[in-house]
């Protein structure tokens, strides 16, 4: 082989990195501020007419006197107690039931095609049938929102429970560990990553629902709010409740990201 | 307390994994079993420990186990099998939880355990923090908290590197020195059967037999890597092995 000299010497092309997203503060506020200026300029210079689009300062003022005027939590409070109750429901049904099928065999033939044949119904269709059962007060609100959350919530739990490491079972076993010691020291900690993904999308549904029960039939809500807002062709202030429900979105993302962290701290 | 393997064979579905295995595990050894891969031997020790059933013969536990003895078969596992989401402390309570212990005397074995296998540092770390060599003797650490009659050890080396092997062997060592344990460990690293097995036990490839037991009267303490009696039996061993394992490597696997 010929003596190598620097000349017929090159670089080895770097072909590795990516597949790697790391975290990168205030991008996700820099695109929200954009927008949120290109709709105000937009606006401002009729670019877009006042029909397509509230301008997003006058939204902001419409906030501002709902704020003022108290009517925000009067709308606000009975919003978040419905989520709360309904989506507690449902989440804490559908993880218990979802750990069952996890485990039995019997419970896993008899509920999952249950299951399939739920998950698909739009839950608002059955909001008169909820409104029977339950009346036309809160609790028909409530069993919509926990109807809407079981489900992704019991998919989610079952197939987090299915990933659980079998050595580790093995190992409590072998250690002689009760039934129930397995089931809440390992089980149930091992399934938690899925189960909290999980529950990121059906709080997201809970919301969902929650305006579509409002809409149907409440006095008071962030549901109510818009309703009345859009059959008066109220732009701003149907925009403003949607700046709400965003907000609440974005709150209920944050909270189970909070407890990710501080539950799942021992991941790798 | 003894254990003893009574013409035990085992099945999946059609295939035979063992064929007629008798063996005594004599309580305060080390018995070694290897053998090639597919052979059987981690079925053997689950049979040991009651987390699997032979198809055929019986496994028999020979007087009752010491006084004091939490969990009397106690496994440790290739892949260490420690909770991730629990300290080191954590790991080790676990297993002492469902004995009706007072939380002093729990504390006072997991502070002992953790002293012994030298982790009183590293109590509150997480399993993610440790290196594979610390994740097993926190796994020892764990089996020793049960005092157990029985260690039943699968592989527990084999996810190291040669290095840690060498030191947790001589850990092992250290352990049984100062206080003999019985143990069923199972190899397929000869070296390993050599430095640490009272006998050794080598199955034939699928369905496992028992090819021959060879008896090492050295004494733990004295063996070291590289000397030449061991050299010798470790020879003889890959000579019993070396067919055995050729051919089962060449088998399909479920073929």
């Amino acid at each position: 082989m010929a003596e190598m000299t620097d000349a017929n010497a090159r670089e080895v092309t770097f072909r590795g990195g990516g597949f790697q997203p790391g975290t990168r503060r205030g991008v996700g506020l820099a695109v929200f501020v954009v927008l949120i200026l290109l709709a105000e300029w937009g606006t401002r210079s009729g670019f877009i007419s006042a029909l397509t689009l509230p301008r997003p300062s006058d939204v902001l003022l419409t906030f501002q006197e709902l704020y003022q005027s108290g009517m925000l939590f009067k709308h606000l409070g009975p919003s978040l107690t419905r989520l709360a109750v309904g989506a507690l429901i449902g989440a804490s049904l559908g993880i218990g039931i979802g750990v069952l099928i996890g485990l039995f065999s019997l419970a896993r033939a008899g509920l999952v095609p249950l299951v399939a044949a739920i998950f698909p119904i739009p839950k608002i269709a059955l909001l008169p049938l909820f409104v029977i059962w339950f009346g036309i007060d809160e609790a028909s609100k409530y069993a919509l929102i926990a109807f809407g959350t079981f489900t992704p919530t019991v998919v989610a739990t079952y197939a987090a429970v299915d990933n659980v490491d079998r050595v580790l079972i093995r190992m409590g076993q072998s250690f002689g560990l009760g039934w129930w010691s397995i089931v809440s020291k390992i089980v149930v900690p091992g399934a938690m990553p899925g189960i909290l993904s999980g529950l990121r999308i059906s709080l997201t549904i809970a919301i969902i629902l929650l305006v579509a029960a409002e809409m149907l039939g409440a006095e008071y809500g962030i549901g109510a709010y818009i309703l009345q807002a859009g059959s008066l062709y109220d732009l701003e202030r149907l925009f403003a409740g949607v700046v709400i429900l965003s907000l609440l979105g974005v709150a209920v993302s944050s909270v189970v990201a909070f407890v990710e962290r501080r539950v799942l701290n021992w991941r790798v | 307390m003894d254990l003893k393997l009574s013409s035990v064979s085992h099945y999946y579905g059609d295939t035979q994994v063992l064929r007629d295995i008798t063996l005594d595990i004599p309580s305060g050894q080390i018995v070694c079993i290897v053998g090639p891969s597919g052979c059987g031997k981690s079925t053997l020790l689950r049979m040991l420990g009651g987390l699997e059933r032979p198809s055929e013969g019986r496994v028999l536990q020979m007087g009752d186990a010491p006084e004091g003895c939490l969990n009397p078969l106690t496994y440790i596992f290739q892949d260490f099998a420690l909770l991730p989401w629990r300290t080191v402390r954590g790991n080790v309570a676990l297993v002492l939880e469902d004995h009706g212990l007072g939380k002093a005397q729990r504390e006072a074995i997991i502070a002992d355990v953790l002293a012994r296998t030298k982790l009183t540092d590293f109590a509150d770390a997480l399993p993610k923090q440790l290196s594979g060599g610390m994740k097993q003797r926190v796994a020892i650490a764990r089996a020793l908290a049960v005092n157990p009659a029985v260690m039943l050890m699968d592989e527990p080396l084999s996810a190291l590197d040669s290095q840690t092997r060498e030191l947790l062997m001589d850990d092992l060592v250290a352990l049984w020195t100062r206080q003999p344990f019985t143990a069923v460990y199972v190899t397929h690293n000869l070296a390993e059967a050599v430095r640490l097995g009272h006998k050794i036990v080598v199955l034939s490839r699928r369905p496992g037999e028992l090819r021959e037991v060879v008896e090492l009267d050295m004494p733990l303490a004295e063996r070291r890597h590289g000397d030449p009696v061991l050299e010798a039996q470790q020879q003889h061993l890959w000579g019993l092995m070396r067919d055995e394992a050729a051919a089962a490597d060449a088998e399909l696997i479920d073929g």
